[in-house]
Protein backbone atom coordinates (compact mmCIF):
# COMPACT_ATOMS: atom_id res chain seq x y z
CA UNK A 1 0.00 0.00 0.00
CA UNK A 2 2.97 2.38 0.88
CA UNK A 3 4.37 2.05 -2.10
CA UNK A 4 1.67 2.67 -4.75
CA UNK A 5 0.73 6.00 -2.77
CA UNK A 6 -0.20 8.15 -5.20
CA UNK A 7 2.22 11.58 -4.83
CA UNK A 8 -0.71 13.96 -4.33
CA UNK A 9 -1.49 11.73 -0.99
CA UNK A 10 1.89 11.95 -0.03
CA UNK A 11 1.80 15.68 -0.17
CA UNK A 12 -1.64 15.54 2.40
CA UNK A 13 0.11 13.70 4.56
CA UNK A 14 3.13 15.70 4.30
CA UNK A 15 1.51 19.22 5.63
CA UNK A 16 -0.61 16.85 8.09
CA UNK A 17 2.58 16.42 10.23
CA UNK A 18 3.64 19.60 9.17
CA UNK A 19 1.02 21.06 11.09
CA UNK A 20 1.12 17.95 13.80
CA UNK A 21 4.77 18.85 14.57
CA UNK A 22 4.17 22.74 14.78
CA UNK A 23 1.77 22.09 17.11
CA UNK A 24 4.24 20.21 19.10
CA UNK A 25 7.13 22.31 18.70
CA UNK A 26 6.23 26.11 19.12
CA UNK A 27 6.76 25.88 22.59
CA UNK A 28 9.54 23.40 22.93
CA UNK A 29 11.33 25.97 20.33
CA UNK A 30 10.46 28.84 23.17
CA UNK A 31 12.48 27.44 25.30
CA UNK A 32 15.44 26.59 23.10
CA UNK A 33 15.32 29.74 22.16
CA UNK A 34 15.69 30.51 26.07
CA UNK A 35 18.72 28.76 26.00
CA UNK A 36 20.67 30.93 23.76
CA UNK A 37 19.27 33.77 24.60
CA UNK A 38 22.04 36.47 26.43
CA UNK A 39 21.87 37.31 29.89
CA UNK A 40 20.27 41.08 29.08
CA UNK A 41 18.18 40.01 26.24
CA UNK A 42 16.72 37.19 27.80
CA UNK A 43 13.91 38.83 29.12
CA UNK A 44 12.98 41.16 25.47
CA UNK A 45 9.89 38.81 24.59
CA UNK A 46 11.59 37.91 20.95
CA UNK A 47 10.64 34.31 20.01
CA UNK A 48 13.99 34.12 18.10
CA UNK A 49 17.50 35.36 19.74
CA UNK A 50 18.49 38.98 18.86
CA UNK A 51 22.01 37.96 19.58
CA UNK A 52 22.77 33.79 20.47
CA UNK A 53 24.79 32.80 22.91
CA UNK A 54 26.36 29.61 23.92
CA UNK A 55 27.47 30.03 27.20
CA UNK A 56 24.42 28.94 29.10
CA UNK A 57 25.31 25.53 27.90
CA UNK A 58 28.69 26.24 29.13
CA UNK A 59 28.01 27.60 31.95
CA UNK A 60 26.15 23.89 33.51
CA UNK A 61 28.51 21.88 32.23
CA UNK A 62 30.94 23.48 34.97
CA UNK A 63 28.60 22.95 37.17
CA UNK A 64 30.10 19.35 38.94
CA UNK A 65 26.59 18.56 39.77
CA UNK A 66 25.50 18.60 36.67
CA UNK A 67 27.55 15.37 34.94
CA UNK A 68 27.00 13.52 37.93
CA UNK A 69 23.35 14.03 38.36
CA UNK A 70 23.46 13.06 34.63
CA UNK A 71 24.76 9.85 34.94
CA UNK A 72 22.44 9.20 37.95
CA UNK A 73 19.51 10.28 35.95
CA UNK A 74 20.89 7.56 33.02
CA UNK A 75 21.47 4.74 35.11
CA UNK A 76 18.51 5.00 37.61
CA UNK A 77 15.84 5.19 34.71
CA UNK A 78 16.94 2.93 32.81
CA UNK A 79 17.56 0.39 35.56
CA UNK A 80 14.14 1.22 36.57
CA UNK A 81 12.51 0.87 33.51
CA UNK A 82 14.22 -2.50 32.19
CA UNK A 83 12.91 -3.82 35.80
CA UNK A 84 9.61 -2.42 35.69
CA UNK A 85 8.37 -3.72 31.97
CA UNK A 86 9.79 -7.38 32.47
CA UNK A 87 7.98 -7.59 36.19
CA UNK A 88 4.80 -5.68 34.31
CA UNK A 89 5.13 -7.92 31.37
CA UNK A 90 5.11 -10.95 33.71
CA UNK A 91 2.30 -9.99 35.78
CA UNK A 92 -0.13 -8.65 32.76
CA UNK A 93 0.25 -11.90 31.01
CA UNK A 94 -0.58 -14.04 34.11
CA UNK A 95 -3.46 -11.47 34.90
CA UNK A 96 -4.76 -11.51 30.72
CA UNK A 97 -4.34 -15.31 30.33
CA UNK A 98 -4.12 -17.07 33.47
CA UNK A 99 -6.76 -17.72 35.94
CA UNK A 100 -5.74 -17.91 39.69
CA UNK A 101 -6.75 -17.05 42.88
CA UNK A 102 -5.34 -13.40 43.55
CA UNK A 103 -5.82 -11.49 40.36
CA UNK A 104 -8.90 -9.12 41.42
CA UNK A 105 -6.44 -8.10 44.51
CA UNK A 106 -3.45 -7.35 42.29
CA UNK A 107 -5.77 -5.42 39.91
CA UNK A 108 -6.98 -3.41 42.56
CA UNK A 109 -3.74 -3.26 44.64
CA UNK A 110 -1.76 -1.12 41.81
CA UNK A 111 -4.90 1.28 41.02
CA UNK A 112 -4.68 2.26 44.47
CA UNK A 113 -1.00 3.32 44.14
CA UNK A 114 -1.74 5.14 41.29
CA UNK A 115 -4.54 6.91 42.83
CA UNK A 116 -3.46 8.01 46.13
CA UNK A 117 -1.50 11.55 46.12
CA UNK A 118 2.00 10.56 45.72
CA UNK A 119 2.46 14.04 48.50
CA UNK A 120 1.58 12.26 51.36
CA UNK A 121 3.41 9.21 50.83
CA UNK A 122 7.17 11.14 50.41
CA UNK A 123 7.99 11.52 54.04
CA UNK A 124 7.22 8.07 55.60
CA UNK A 125 9.52 6.70 53.00
CA UNK A 126 12.15 8.87 53.67
CA UNK A 127 11.62 7.68 57.08
CA UNK A 128 11.83 3.99 55.83
CA UNK A 129 14.81 4.61 53.70
CA UNK A 130 16.74 6.32 56.54
CA UNK A 131 16.17 4.16 58.70
CA UNK A 132 17.07 0.48 56.44
CA UNK A 133 20.10 3.08 54.94
CA UNK A 134 18.64 3.43 51.48
CA UNK A 135 18.19 7.07 51.69
CA UNK A 136 20.68 8.91 48.86
CA UNK A 137 21.14 5.73 47.03
CA UNK A 138 20.72 4.29 43.57
CA UNK A 139 18.07 1.46 44.42
CA UNK A 140 16.43 3.95 47.20
CA UNK A 141 15.12 5.94 43.79
CA UNK A 142 15.17 2.77 41.77
CA UNK A 143 12.25 1.18 44.21
CA UNK A 144 10.00 3.96 44.48
CA UNK A 145 10.08 4.40 40.40
CA UNK A 146 9.39 0.79 39.39
CA UNK A 147 6.19 1.04 42.65
CA UNK A 148 5.15 3.79 41.01
CA UNK A 149 5.38 3.01 37.42
CA UNK A 150 4.11 -0.59 37.71
CA UNK A 151 0.57 0.22 37.52
CA UNK A 152 0.36 2.08 34.39
CA UNK A 153 2.50 -1.06 33.40
CA UNK A 154 0.11 -3.58 34.35
CA UNK A 155 -2.59 -2.07 33.17
CA UNK A 156 -1.48 -0.94 29.33
CA UNK A 157 0.31 -4.44 28.64
CA UNK A 158 -2.62 -6.57 30.18
CA UNK A 159 -4.92 -4.36 28.09
CA UNK A 160 -2.92 -5.56 25.03
CA UNK A 161 -2.35 -8.95 25.89
CA UNK A 162 -5.62 -9.99 26.39
CA UNK A 163 -6.37 -8.42 22.36
CA UNK A 164 -3.78 -10.85 20.99
CA UNK A 165 -5.27 -13.53 19.21
CA UNK A 166 -3.10 -16.70 21.12
CA UNK A 167 -4.54 -19.08 18.88
CA UNK A 168 -1.94 -18.15 16.45
CA UNK A 169 0.58 -19.55 18.56
CA UNK A 170 -0.79 -23.06 18.58
CA UNK A 171 -1.64 -22.84 14.59
CA UNK A 172 1.60 -21.99 13.91
CA UNK A 173 3.05 -25.37 16.60
CA UNK A 174 0.30 -27.32 14.52
CA UNK A 175 2.29 -26.17 11.31
CA UNK A 176 5.47 -27.64 12.40
CA UNK A 177 6.95 -24.52 14.74
CA UNK A 178 8.85 -25.27 17.76
CA UNK A 179 7.09 -23.72 20.61
CA UNK A 180 9.89 -20.95 20.97
CA UNK A 181 9.65 -20.35 17.41
CA UNK A 182 6.29 -20.11 17.87
CA UNK A 183 6.58 -17.87 20.33
CA UNK A 184 9.01 -15.52 18.70
CA UNK A 185 7.14 -15.09 14.90
CA UNK A 186 3.89 -15.09 16.29
CA UNK A 187 3.70 -13.77 20.22
CA UNK A 188 6.69 -11.54 20.14
CA UNK A 189 5.26 -8.94 17.43
CA UNK A 190 1.68 -9.09 18.32
CA UNK A 191 3.25 -8.20 22.05
CA UNK A 192 5.81 -5.42 20.82
CA UNK A 193 3.28 -2.53 20.38
CA UNK A 194 2.61 -2.66 24.13
CA UNK A 195 5.44 -3.47 25.53
CA UNK A 196 7.66 -0.86 23.72
CA UNK A 197 4.59 1.81 24.45
CA UNK A 198 5.05 1.12 27.79
CA UNK A 199 8.57 0.95 28.21
CA UNK A 200 8.71 4.59 26.57
CA UNK A 201 5.96 5.96 29.18
CA UNK A 202 7.85 4.22 31.85
CA UNK A 203 11.47 5.61 31.02
CA UNK A 204 9.61 9.49 30.69
CA UNK A 205 8.38 8.84 34.43
CA UNK A 206 11.38 8.11 35.78
CA UNK A 207 13.47 10.62 33.87
CA UNK A 208 11.22 13.62 34.45
CA UNK A 209 10.42 12.75 38.35
CA UNK A 210 11.49 15.61 40.56
CA UNK A 211 9.27 15.00 43.86
CA UNK A 212 10.84 11.39 44.93
CA UNK A 213 14.31 12.63 43.61
CA UNK A 214 14.46 15.97 45.38
CA UNK A 215 13.26 14.19 49.00
CA UNK A 216 14.84 11.13 48.37
CA UNK A 217 18.91 11.98 47.96
CA UNK A 218 20.99 14.71 49.26
CA UNK A 219 24.44 14.08 47.48
CA UNK A 220 25.65 14.06 43.76
CA UNK A 221 25.72 10.54 44.54
CA UNK A 222 22.62 9.40 43.62
CA UNK A 223 20.74 13.23 42.67
CA UNK A 224 19.06 13.10 39.25
CA UNK A 225 19.57 15.61 36.83
CA UNK A 226 15.93 17.25 37.75
CA UNK A 227 17.04 17.90 41.61
CA UNK A 228 20.17 19.88 39.60
CA UNK A 229 18.40 22.15 38.01
CA UNK A 230 16.14 23.27 40.54
CA UNK A 231 19.40 24.35 42.53
CA UNK A 232 20.67 26.36 39.40
CA UNK A 233 21.85 29.62 40.55
CA UNK A 234 22.32 32.07 37.70
CA UNK A 235 25.92 33.29 36.77
CA UNK A 236 25.88 35.84 39.95
CA UNK A 237 24.51 35.22 42.97
CA UNK A 238 21.50 37.74 41.36
CA UNK A 239 21.42 37.04 38.04
CA UNK A 240 18.43 34.74 37.25
CA UNK A 241 19.08 31.22 36.35
CA UNK A 242 16.24 31.36 33.51
CA UNK A 243 18.67 30.99 30.41
CA UNK A 244 20.58 27.83 32.10
CA UNK A 245 17.51 26.37 32.96
CA UNK A 246 16.47 26.17 29.74
CA UNK A 247 19.59 25.03 28.68
CA UNK A 248 19.82 22.18 30.82
CA UNK A 249 15.97 21.01 29.96
CA UNK A 250 17.11 21.13 26.59
CA UNK A 251 20.11 18.48 27.29
CA UNK A 252 17.60 16.36 29.44
CA UNK A 253 14.99 15.85 26.33
CA UNK A 254 17.59 14.80 23.72
CA UNK A 255 18.18 11.18 25.75
CA UNK A 256 14.07 10.97 25.56
CA UNK A 257 14.36 11.78 21.87
CA UNK A 258 16.96 9.30 21.43
CA UNK A 259 14.27 6.61 23.59
CA UNK A 260 11.78 7.07 21.77
CA UNK A 261 13.41 7.42 17.87
CA UNK A 262 14.85 3.94 18.56
CA UNK A 263 11.44 2.32 19.84
CA UNK A 264 9.00 3.95 18.30
CA UNK A 265 9.79 1.77 15.37
CA UNK A 266 8.24 -0.91 17.14
CA UNK A 267 4.81 0.35 17.56
CA UNK A 268 3.28 -0.83 14.47
CA UNK A 269 0.39 -2.70 13.43
CA UNK A 270 0.99 -6.22 14.63
CA UNK A 271 -0.76 -8.56 13.09
CA UNK A 272 -0.58 -8.09 9.17
CA UNK A 273 3.32 -6.57 9.77
CA UNK A 274 3.94 -9.13 11.95
CA UNK A 275 2.57 -12.24 9.81
CA UNK A 276 5.12 -11.21 7.00
CA UNK A 277 7.81 -9.96 8.89
CA UNK A 278 8.31 -12.58 11.15
CA UNK B 1 -11.41 -14.05 12.13
CA UNK B 2 -10.52 -14.76 15.36
CA UNK B 3 -9.94 -11.01 16.60
CA UNK B 4 -13.78 -10.60 16.69
CA UNK B 5 -13.92 -12.70 19.47
CA UNK B 6 -12.15 -10.67 21.46
CA UNK B 7 -13.72 -7.25 20.18
CA UNK B 8 -17.20 -8.91 21.68
CA UNK B 9 -15.96 -10.56 24.47
CA UNK B 10 -14.56 -6.86 25.61
CA UNK B 11 -17.41 -5.06 24.39
CA UNK B 12 -20.30 -7.22 26.08
CA UNK B 13 -20.62 -6.55 30.09
CA UNK B 14 -21.95 -10.24 31.18
CA UNK B 15 -21.18 -10.68 34.87
CA UNK B 16 -17.89 -13.27 35.77
CA UNK B 17 -19.62 -16.15 37.41
CA UNK B 18 -18.28 -16.03 40.88
CA UNK B 19 -15.68 -18.41 42.19
CA UNK B 20 -17.62 -21.81 43.78
CA UNK B 21 -16.12 -22.22 47.08
CA UNK B 22 -17.10 -26.02 47.22
CA UNK B 23 -15.68 -26.58 43.75
CA UNK B 24 -14.45 -29.82 43.62
CA UNK B 25 -10.56 -30.71 44.03
CA UNK B 26 -9.13 -28.68 40.83
CA UNK B 27 -7.30 -30.78 38.26
CA UNK B 28 -3.73 -31.05 37.58
CA UNK B 29 -3.60 -28.91 35.27
CA UNK B 30 -6.09 -26.02 36.66
CA UNK B 31 -3.42 -26.23 39.69
CA UNK B 32 0.03 -25.53 37.29
CA UNK B 33 -2.26 -22.53 36.15
CA UNK B 34 -2.81 -20.61 39.50
CA UNK B 35 0.78 -22.43 40.38
CA UNK B 36 2.13 -20.19 37.35
CA UNK B 37 -0.19 -16.92 37.45
CA UNK B 38 0.93 -16.45 41.51
CA UNK B 39 4.82 -17.05 40.59
CA UNK B 40 4.44 -14.40 37.39
CA UNK B 41 2.80 -12.03 39.75
CA UNK B 42 4.60 -12.69 43.00
CA UNK B 43 7.66 -10.13 41.80
CA UNK B 44 5.27 -7.27 41.06
CA UNK B 45 3.09 -7.78 43.90
CA UNK B 46 5.75 -7.61 46.55
CA UNK B 47 7.49 -4.64 45.43
CA UNK B 48 4.16 -2.64 45.63
CA UNK B 49 3.52 -3.61 48.69
CA UNK B 50 6.43 -3.46 50.09
CA UNK B 51 7.39 0.20 48.90
CA UNK B 52 3.40 1.38 49.60
CA UNK B 53 1.95 0.03 51.99
CA UNK B 54 3.63 1.51 55.43
CA UNK B 55 3.56 5.01 53.77
CA UNK B 56 -0.14 4.52 52.66
CA UNK B 57 -1.26 3.76 56.34
CA UNK B 58 0.86 6.28 58.03
CA UNK B 59 -0.82 8.70 55.72
CA UNK B 60 -4.42 7.41 56.74
CA UNK B 61 -3.13 6.91 60.00
CA UNK B 62 -1.84 10.84 60.24
CA UNK B 63 -5.20 12.12 58.44
CA UNK B 64 -7.28 10.50 62.16
CA UNK B 65 -4.36 12.76 64.28
CA UNK B 66 -4.89 16.36 65.72
CA UNK B 67 -1.22 16.61 64.56
CA UNK B 68 0.78 20.39 63.68
CA UNK B 69 4.28 20.29 63.62
CA UNK B 70 4.22 23.91 65.01
CA UNK B 71 2.33 22.28 68.23
CA UNK B 72 4.22 18.79 68.12
CA UNK B 73 2.67 18.88 71.98
CA UNK B 74 -0.60 18.94 71.04
CA UNK B 75 -0.88 15.86 69.29
CA UNK B 76 -3.83 13.45 70.06
CA UNK B 77 -6.33 10.83 68.24
CA UNK B 78 -8.84 13.31 66.67
CA UNK B 79 -11.50 10.66 64.67
CA UNK B 80 -12.63 12.05 62.18
CA UNK B 81 -12.85 15.64 62.78
CA UNK B 82 -9.70 16.78 59.95
CA UNK B 83 -12.43 15.48 57.62
CA UNK B 84 -15.36 17.13 59.09
CA UNK B 85 -12.98 20.33 59.37
CA UNK B 86 -11.56 20.50 55.36
CA UNK B 87 -15.54 19.20 54.27
CA UNK B 88 -17.10 22.21 56.31
CA UNK B 89 -14.31 24.51 54.71
CA UNK B 90 -15.04 26.96 51.95
CA UNK B 91 -11.70 26.49 50.57
CA UNK B 92 -11.85 23.08 49.70
CA UNK B 93 -14.85 22.96 47.58
CA UNK B 94 -13.35 26.26 45.82
CA UNK B 95 -10.30 23.90 44.66
CA UNK B 96 -12.45 20.88 44.10
CA UNK B 97 -14.39 22.83 41.66
CA UNK B 98 -11.10 24.36 39.95
CA UNK B 99 -9.84 20.37 40.02
CA UNK B 100 -13.03 19.29 38.12
CA UNK B 101 -13.08 22.11 35.70
CA UNK B 102 -9.77 21.84 34.60
CA UNK B 103 -9.74 17.55 34.73
CA UNK B 104 -13.17 17.40 32.59
CA UNK B 105 -12.46 19.68 30.05
CA UNK B 106 -8.67 18.74 29.66
CA UNK B 107 -8.91 15.27 29.49
CA UNK B 108 -12.54 15.82 26.83
CA UNK B 109 -9.77 18.05 24.60
CA UNK B 110 -6.93 15.45 24.85
CA UNK B 111 -8.58 12.84 24.18
CA UNK B 112 -10.27 14.56 20.79
CA UNK B 113 -6.53 15.41 20.05
CA UNK B 114 -5.18 12.42 21.16
CA UNK B 115 -6.91 10.22 18.63
CA UNK B 116 -6.73 12.34 16.42
CA UNK B 117 -2.59 12.66 16.79
CA UNK B 118 -2.76 9.11 17.45
CA UNK B 119 -4.33 8.71 13.80
CA UNK B 120 -2.12 10.80 12.04
CA UNK B 121 1.15 8.86 13.69
CA UNK B 122 -0.76 5.30 12.67
CA UNK B 123 -1.74 5.90 9.29
CA UNK B 124 0.63 8.76 8.13
CA UNK B 125 2.85 7.74 4.57
CA UNK B 126 5.59 10.56 4.86
CA UNK B 127 7.91 10.70 7.96
CA UNK B 128 6.53 8.59 10.11
CA UNK B 129 9.47 8.09 12.16
CA UNK B 130 9.95 11.90 12.92
CA UNK B 131 6.14 12.74 13.47
CA UNK B 132 6.02 9.78 16.18
CA UNK B 133 9.23 11.11 17.66
CA UNK B 134 8.65 15.10 18.05
CA UNK B 135 4.66 14.26 19.04
CA UNK B 136 6.52 12.94 22.03
CA UNK B 137 8.21 15.50 22.82
CA UNK B 138 6.29 17.80 24.89
CA UNK B 139 5.38 14.76 27.11
CA UNK B 140 9.28 14.35 27.74
CA UNK B 141 10.46 17.59 28.70
CA UNK B 142 10.98 18.49 32.05
CA UNK B 143 6.92 19.39 33.30
CA UNK B 144 8.19 22.32 35.85
CA UNK B 145 10.53 23.50 33.10
CA UNK B 146 7.69 23.20 30.62
CA UNK B 147 5.37 25.13 33.08
CA UNK B 148 7.67 27.80 33.46
CA UNK B 149 8.60 28.36 29.55
CA UNK B 150 4.81 29.21 29.94
CA UNK B 151 4.96 31.31 32.73
CA UNK B 152 7.58 33.60 30.64
CA UNK B 153 5.67 33.29 27.08
CA UNK B 154 2.58 34.65 29.28
CA UNK B 155 4.17 36.98 31.31
CA UNK B 156 4.03 40.71 29.87
CA UNK B 157 7.01 42.07 28.33
CA UNK B 158 9.04 38.94 28.86
CA UNK B 159 6.87 36.20 26.56
CA UNK B 160 6.12 35.86 22.80
CA UNK B 161 2.73 34.79 23.72
CA UNK B 162 1.86 38.13 26.34
CA UNK B 163 3.20 40.46 23.32
CA UNK B 164 0.43 38.88 20.80
CA UNK B 165 -2.33 40.40 23.30
CA UNK B 166 -3.47 43.84 23.71
CA UNK B 167 -1.13 45.87 26.18
CA UNK B 168 -1.69 46.03 29.35
CA UNK B 169 -3.36 42.54 29.71
CA UNK B 170 -1.73 40.31 32.20
CA UNK B 171 -3.83 36.57 31.14
CA UNK B 172 -2.26 34.84 34.64
CA UNK B 173 -3.61 37.23 36.66
CA UNK B 174 -7.34 36.70 35.65
CA UNK B 175 -9.47 33.10 37.02
CA UNK B 176 -10.81 32.75 33.55
CA UNK B 177 -7.69 33.36 31.50
CA UNK B 178 -4.99 31.60 33.78
CA UNK B 179 -7.47 28.66 34.33
CA UNK B 180 -7.55 28.74 30.15
CA UNK B 181 -3.76 28.82 30.81
CA UNK B 182 -3.19 25.94 32.98
CA UNK B 183 -5.50 23.46 30.62
CA UNK B 184 -3.88 24.43 27.80
CA UNK B 185 0.19 23.85 29.46
CA UNK B 186 -1.30 20.62 30.45
CA UNK B 187 -2.87 19.56 27.04
CA UNK B 188 -0.03 20.47 24.90
CA UNK B 189 2.18 18.23 27.80
CA UNK B 190 0.08 15.81 28.25
CA UNK B 191 -1.93 14.50 24.99
CA UNK B 192 1.10 12.67 23.88
CA UNK B 193 0.70 9.99 26.76
CA UNK B 194 -2.88 9.93 25.30
CA UNK B 195 -1.76 9.77 21.24
CA UNK B 196 0.77 7.49 22.20
CA UNK B 197 -1.22 4.60 24.33
CA UNK B 198 -4.27 4.87 21.89
CA UNK B 199 -1.67 4.44 18.41
CA UNK B 200 -0.93 1.40 20.51
CA UNK B 201 -4.66 0.28 20.34
CA UNK B 202 -4.39 1.58 16.91
CA UNK B 203 -1.70 -1.55 16.08
CA UNK B 204 -4.19 -4.35 17.38
CA UNK B 205 -6.98 -2.92 14.64
CA UNK B 206 -5.83 -5.37 11.52
CA UNK B 207 -5.98 -3.76 8.22
CA UNK B 208 -7.66 -6.51 6.76
CA UNK B 209 -10.65 -6.11 8.55
CA UNK B 210 -10.64 -2.27 7.53
CA UNK B 211 -10.43 -2.87 4.42
CA UNK B 212 -13.02 -5.42 4.04
CA UNK B 213 -15.22 -3.00 5.67
CA UNK B 214 -14.24 -0.38 3.33
CA UNK B 215 -14.97 -2.71 0.28
CA UNK B 216 -18.34 -3.38 1.73
CA UNK B 217 -19.36 0.66 1.93
CA UNK B 218 -18.58 1.78 5.17
CA UNK B 219 -17.23 5.32 5.24
CA UNK B 220 -14.68 6.61 7.01
CA UNK B 221 -16.51 7.87 9.87
CA UNK B 222 -18.46 4.45 10.62
CA UNK B 223 -14.91 2.42 10.19
CA UNK B 224 -13.54 4.76 13.19
CA UNK B 225 -17.35 4.71 15.20
CA UNK B 226 -18.00 0.84 14.44
CA UNK B 227 -14.90 -1.04 14.29
CA UNK B 228 -11.40 1.32 14.94
CA UNK B 229 -13.26 2.55 18.53
CA UNK B 230 -15.04 -0.90 19.68
CA UNK B 231 -11.81 -2.50 19.46
CA UNK B 232 -9.58 0.19 20.95
CA UNK B 233 -11.34 -0.23 23.81
CA UNK B 234 -9.34 -1.39 26.37
CA UNK B 235 -6.27 1.00 24.91
CA UNK B 236 -8.55 3.76 25.32
CA UNK B 237 -9.61 2.85 29.09
CA UNK B 238 -6.41 2.52 30.10
CA UNK B 239 -5.52 6.22 28.62
CA UNK B 240 -8.97 7.74 29.67
CA UNK B 241 -8.30 6.56 33.27
CA UNK B 242 -4.78 6.80 34.03
CA UNK B 243 -4.71 10.67 32.47
CA UNK B 244 -7.97 11.39 34.71
CA UNK B 245 -6.32 10.17 37.82
CA UNK B 246 -3.30 12.40 36.82
CA UNK B 247 -5.26 15.45 35.62
CA UNK B 248 -7.32 15.45 39.04
CA UNK B 249 -4.23 15.46 40.70
CA UNK B 250 -2.95 18.45 38.72
CA UNK B 251 -0.23 20.38 40.55
CA UNK B 252 3.31 21.32 39.01
CA UNK B 253 1.72 23.38 36.44
CA UNK B 254 -0.18 25.46 38.65
CA UNK B 255 2.20 25.83 41.24
CA UNK B 256 4.28 27.65 38.88
CA UNK B 257 1.82 29.17 36.50
CA UNK B 258 -0.41 31.09 39.28
CA UNK B 259 0.93 29.91 42.95
CA UNK B 260 -2.91 29.15 43.07
CA UNK B 261 -3.56 33.05 43.38
CA UNK B 262 -6.50 34.22 42.23
CA UNK B 263 -9.06 31.23 42.80
CA UNK B 264 -6.69 28.77 40.78
CA UNK B 265 -5.73 25.99 43.12
CA UNK B 266 -6.05 22.60 42.68
CA UNK B 267 -7.13 20.16 45.82
CA UNK B 268 -3.58 19.02 45.20
CA UNK B 269 -2.10 22.61 45.46
CA UNK B 270 -4.65 22.75 49.12
CA UNK B 271 -2.58 19.62 50.53
CA UNK B 272 0.83 20.63 49.74
CA UNK B 273 0.33 23.81 51.39
CA UNK B 274 -1.26 22.37 54.66
CA UNK B 275 1.94 19.66 54.41
CA UNK B 276 4.68 21.26 53.51
CA UNK B 277 3.55 25.50 54.19
CA UNK B 278 1.51 24.72 57.01
CA UNK B 279 2.90 22.13 58.46
CA UNK B 280 -0.36 20.75 59.46
CA UNK B 281 0.06 16.90 58.68
CA UNK B 282 -3.09 15.50 60.19
CA UNK B 283 -5.26 18.09 58.01
CA UNK B 284 -2.53 17.55 54.96
CA UNK B 285 -2.89 14.17 55.09
CA UNK B 286 -7.11 13.86 55.79
CA UNK B 287 -7.18 16.21 51.97
CA UNK B 288 -4.52 13.57 50.49
CA UNK B 289 -7.65 10.70 51.62
CA UNK B 290 -10.25 12.77 50.34
CA UNK B 291 -7.93 13.56 47.06
CA UNK B 292 -7.85 9.51 47.10
CA UNK B 293 -11.15 8.71 47.83
CA UNK B 294 -12.87 11.35 44.78
CA UNK B 295 -10.29 9.77 42.33
CA UNK B 296 -11.53 6.12 43.65
CA UNK B 297 -14.49 6.96 42.37
CA UNK B 298 -13.93 8.74 39.04
CA UNK B 299 -11.73 4.99 38.45
CA UNK B 300 -14.76 3.16 39.21
CA UNK B 301 -17.25 5.17 36.80
CA UNK B 302 -14.94 4.72 34.25
CA UNK B 303 -14.89 1.14 35.10
CA UNK B 304 -17.71 0.27 35.21
CA UNK B 305 -18.67 2.47 32.17
CA UNK B 306 -16.28 0.11 30.47
CA UNK B 307 -16.92 -2.64 31.81
CA UNK B 308 -15.64 -6.12 30.63
CA UNK B 309 -12.62 -4.15 29.36
CA UNK B 310 -10.93 -3.57 32.31
CA UNK B 311 -8.07 -5.73 33.14
CA UNK B 312 -9.06 -9.15 35.01
CA UNK B 313 -12.63 -8.43 34.67
CA UNK B 314 -12.94 -12.06 32.67
CA UNK B 315 -13.77 -15.30 35.30
CA UNK B 316 -10.95 -17.07 32.94
CA UNK B 317 -8.11 -16.62 31.13
CA UNK B 318 -8.20 -16.33 27.21
CA UNK B 319 -6.91 -19.31 25.58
Amino acid sequence: MTATAPANKKIGWGVINLLVILYALIPVLWIVSLSFKTADTITDGNFIPRSWTWSNYAQIFQIDLFTSALRNSIGIAIIATVIAVVIGTMAAYAIARLDFPGKKALVGVSLLIAMFPQISLVSPLFDIERAIGLFDTWPGLILPYITFALPLAIYTLSAFFREIPWELEKAAKMDGATPLQAFRSVIVPLAAPGVFTTAILVFIFCWNDFLFAVSLTSTSRSQTATVAISQFTGASQFAEPTGSIAAAAVLLTIPIIIFVLFFQRRIVAGLTSGAVKG
Amino acid sequence: MSLDSGAVAAATTKQPPSHRAGKPALSEGKKAERRLGLWLCAPAAIIMVAVTAYPIIYAVWLSLQRYDLRFPADREFAGLSNYGAVLSSGYWWQAFLITVIITVVSVAIEFVLGLALALVMHRTIVGRGLTRTVVLIPYGIVTVVAAFSWQFAWTPDKGYLAAMLSEGSAPLTGQASAIAIIILAEVWKTTPFMALLLMAGLALVPDDLLKAAQVDGAGAWQRLTQIILPMMKPAILVALLFRTLDAFRVFDNIYILTQGSNGTGSVSMLGYDNLFKAFNLGIGSAISVLIFIAVAMIALLFIKIFGAAAPGSEPTGKR
